[in-house]
């Protein structure tokens, strides 16, 4: 769990620098190495590391648009998401998806850029799992301003009605990009969903990975072993604003203070301590993973970026007859 | 070819069944589809041979079956999803054109969605604006997912044969007033022989379902129909070649290109709202494709307007034979027919 954690937060840090990178002194979206937006996790760590561990490479997760720590845990190629982060060619997607958009078949991760709505394709690969009689389950990631989308409240009823094994994972981060969570909810516990529908639910109340690690072993277990699906809500905290860029005037100093402060990676660094875990193995794990980070950067920023023609292959997996790659859908043509 | 007839509904439930039987994989899910065995007959007896493992009625929420479509397929399942009509997909949409339609781009061709969305369009029975819609050009109009919009129980059958069993998403709509319902009867034609074993028939293959000289009607679903009338009504005036385009993603623009190229007259109708629509597609690729050979074009379709309820209001917007005819006569072709 530190590793990927460690993993997770280096990574982001060092995104930021590189989102940055010709974005300043004036901010400009459209400048630098990183195209488009930026949404980081920092401060989710514990949910993503203490979940994950859980679940082996046929199970499957659905993050939202903040996808990284999530993917790092679930062992997405860290070379190809961040070729893809930068938008190259060997990236993930072949640059077509972009950060909130990536996808590794190999070990069962996608996102979805849309609030709420990787919801329900998790209780799919969930339906499928229970049709093909395996015991894989879904995850499926969202935050805390996601659980009032219809998409997850009927995703909830369904995979009751069904019996499926997928639990929904809320990352209560207190920020619904400028809201904050008292404004567009009277209820606390963002688990409780689960009691209109008689969902098992549970909440960690603060970022403790061994905590969520053994209230997502339960969950889990439970879709496992056929006993449909369950919510557990984590808090965790927002270290940057919803986007980078994004000045956070809305949010109140003392509140920033406060998601800095608290940090899942020293609260596990204290409890490794007790267990006797030295400093020396703790930097050791740091360093490596900072290594592994640093050299996924610099390995993606070496990629070549796409072809501007290859923009029109892959809108199908089986392209129609007519349809060659290379040819723009605008030229009379059989085409589309 | 059988001389063993079908209606448009009994020979896709034929195609259905074919593809449960063969793979495993295929299973039917939406609202009322087990039970009820589809409100507009498009699974009966499908529970009874299948069992609900296999046709699953799932509760109303759009999202969330719709979505779970896309999940199921992208784990190598081949659902097929029905959402009994095309006017209620707004409550899905961003599953059918974020999701479904788009995670195979994004992922760049890592990733395929081979899931069949069913549903039925259509009017003429005066259900009014929210159960009366073909938006046909909605769904070709985003990238992603194949169109496909049978006009008869053979093309019925072999294209969901072939919807099922593409890797890709395909939104297949049925109009309603084709598919030989005992409450709804549907005009002369949709019903066909049909081959008992299965078959394909390629997207993107229009097909001229009646040839002539002087005029190119092109058109979809249930106004093939009203155009082989009007052209059966003009026979001694004008030679009226119908084409029915069978997918709108593909479009098959050559063979309409081709029939242009010889009548160089167009009429193209739809059920569709007219502006920005499958009338301004065909029209455009003829252009841009083919101005030269163009002596005469036309549109018929939905004047932009909701669709009314009220039946004198309902048939005034929607295209008619006689409106076809009209339509056709006002072009002025030159009778290349003998005296």
């Amino acid at each position: 769990m530190y590793e990927w954690m460690v993993t997770a937060r280096y990574y982001e840090e060092r995104l930021q620098e590189e989102y940055l990178e010709g974005k300043q002194p004036a901010f400009d979206i459209s400048a630098g190495p990183i195209p488009g937006e930026l949404h980081l996790a920092a401060g989710h760590e514990s949910s993503a590391a203490g979940v994950v561990s859980h679940l082996r490479d046929s199970d499957t997760v659905t993050a939202p648009h903040r996808p990284h720590h999530v993917a790092i845990a679930k062992g997405v190629d860290l070379d190809r998401m961040t070729a893809e982060i930068f938008g190259r060619e060997t990236g993930l997607g072949k640059g077509k998806g972009g950060h909130m958009h990536l996808f590794d078949p190999d070990v069962n991760f996608a996102c979805s850029g849309i609030i709420a709505q990787g919801v329900p394709p998790a209780v799919g690969a969930a339906l499928a799992a229970k049709k093909r009689n395996t015991d894989d389950i879904a995850v499926a990631f969202l935050g805390e301003g996601a659980i009032d989308q219809g998409a997850f409240l009927e995703s909830l009823n369904l995979a009751k009605v069904q019996d499926l094994p997928v639990v929904f994972v809320i990352e209560d981060n207190d920020w619904a990009i400028s809201m904050p969570k008292e404004r567009i909810t009277d209820v606390q516990d963002g688990s409780r969903r689960g009691e209109g529908h008689d969902i098992p639910h549970e909440r960690v109340g603060h970022d403790d990975a061994v905590e969520v690690f053994e209230a997502a072993r339960e969950a889990i277990g439970r879709a496992r072993d056929d006993n449909g699906p369950s919510i557990l809500e984590v808090q965790v905290h927002r270290r940057m604003g919803h986007f980078m860029g994004d000045a956070e005037a809305y949010r109140p100093e003392e509140d920033k203070e406060a998601a800095q402060m608290r940090d899942s990676i020293e609260r596990l660094e204290a409890t490794m301590e007790d267990a006797g875990i030295t400093a020396d193995e703790r930097d050791s794990i740091r360093t490596d993973a900072q290594e592994r980070v640093d050299d996924a950067i610099a390995w993606a920023k070496d990629q070549p970026e796409p072809e501007p023609d290859a923009a029109y292959e892959d809108v199908f997996t089986n392209p129609p007859s007519g349809v060659t790659d290379a040819e723009p859908a605008t030229d009379g043509g059989e085409t589309q | 070819m059988t001389d063993r007839e079908r209606t448009m509904s009994r020979a896709m439930v034929d195609a259905i069944a074919h593809e449960m039987r063969e793979n495993e994989e295929v299973f039917v899910m939406g609202e009322d589809v087990a039970d009820y065995e589809g409100i507009f007959d498009s699974t009966t007896g499908l529970r009874e041979e299948f069992g609900y493992d296999r046709v699953m009625d799932v509760p109303i929420s759009e999202t969330a079956f719709i979505g779970a479509g896309v999940g199921a397929a992208q784990s190598g399942m081949r659902p097929i999803v029905e959402l009994m009509f095309a006017d209620f997909f707004g409550v899905a949409m961003d599953q059918i054109y974020n999701n479904m339609a788009k995670n195979t781009y994004m992922s760049g061709g890592n990733v395929s969605v081979p899931m069949t969305l069913m549903t039925a369009v259509g009017g003429t029975y005066n259900d009014a604006a929210q159960h009366s819609q073909t938006l046909y050009g909605t769904f070709a109009h985003l990238p992603g997912m194949k169109v496909v919009v049978p006009s008869t129980a053979y093309d019925a059958k072999g294209l969901m044969h072939n919807a099922i069993r593409d890797d890709d998403p395909v939104v297949y709509m049925f109009h309603k007033r084709l598919m030989g319902l005992g409450w709804m009867p549907a005009p002369d034609g949709p019903k066909t022989p049909v081959p008992e074993e299965d078959y394909t028939i390629p997207f993107g293959s229009a097909d001229v379902k009646r040839e002539g000289d002087d005029v190119t009607v092109v058109t979809l679903g249930l106004h093939v129909h009203r155009a082989l009338e009007a052209a059966e009504e003009l026979a001694d005036e004008v030679d009226v070649e119908v084409i029915d385009l069978r997918t709108l993603v593909p479009l098959d623009t050559e063979t309409i290109l081709e029939s242009v190229r010889k009548t160089g007259n167009l009429v193209v109708v739809d059920e569709d709202y007219q502006s920005f629509g499958v009338t301004g597609e065909i029209t455009a690729r003829v252009a841009e494709a083919a101005l030269e050979d163009l002596e005469g074009v036309k549109r018929l379709a939905i004047p932009d307007v909701p669709i009314p309820y009220a039946r004198p209001l309902e048939n005034e917007v929607l295209p008619g034979t006689d409106d076809i005819v009209q339509t056709i006569r006002s072009l002025d072709p030159v009778r290349s027919l003998s005296p």
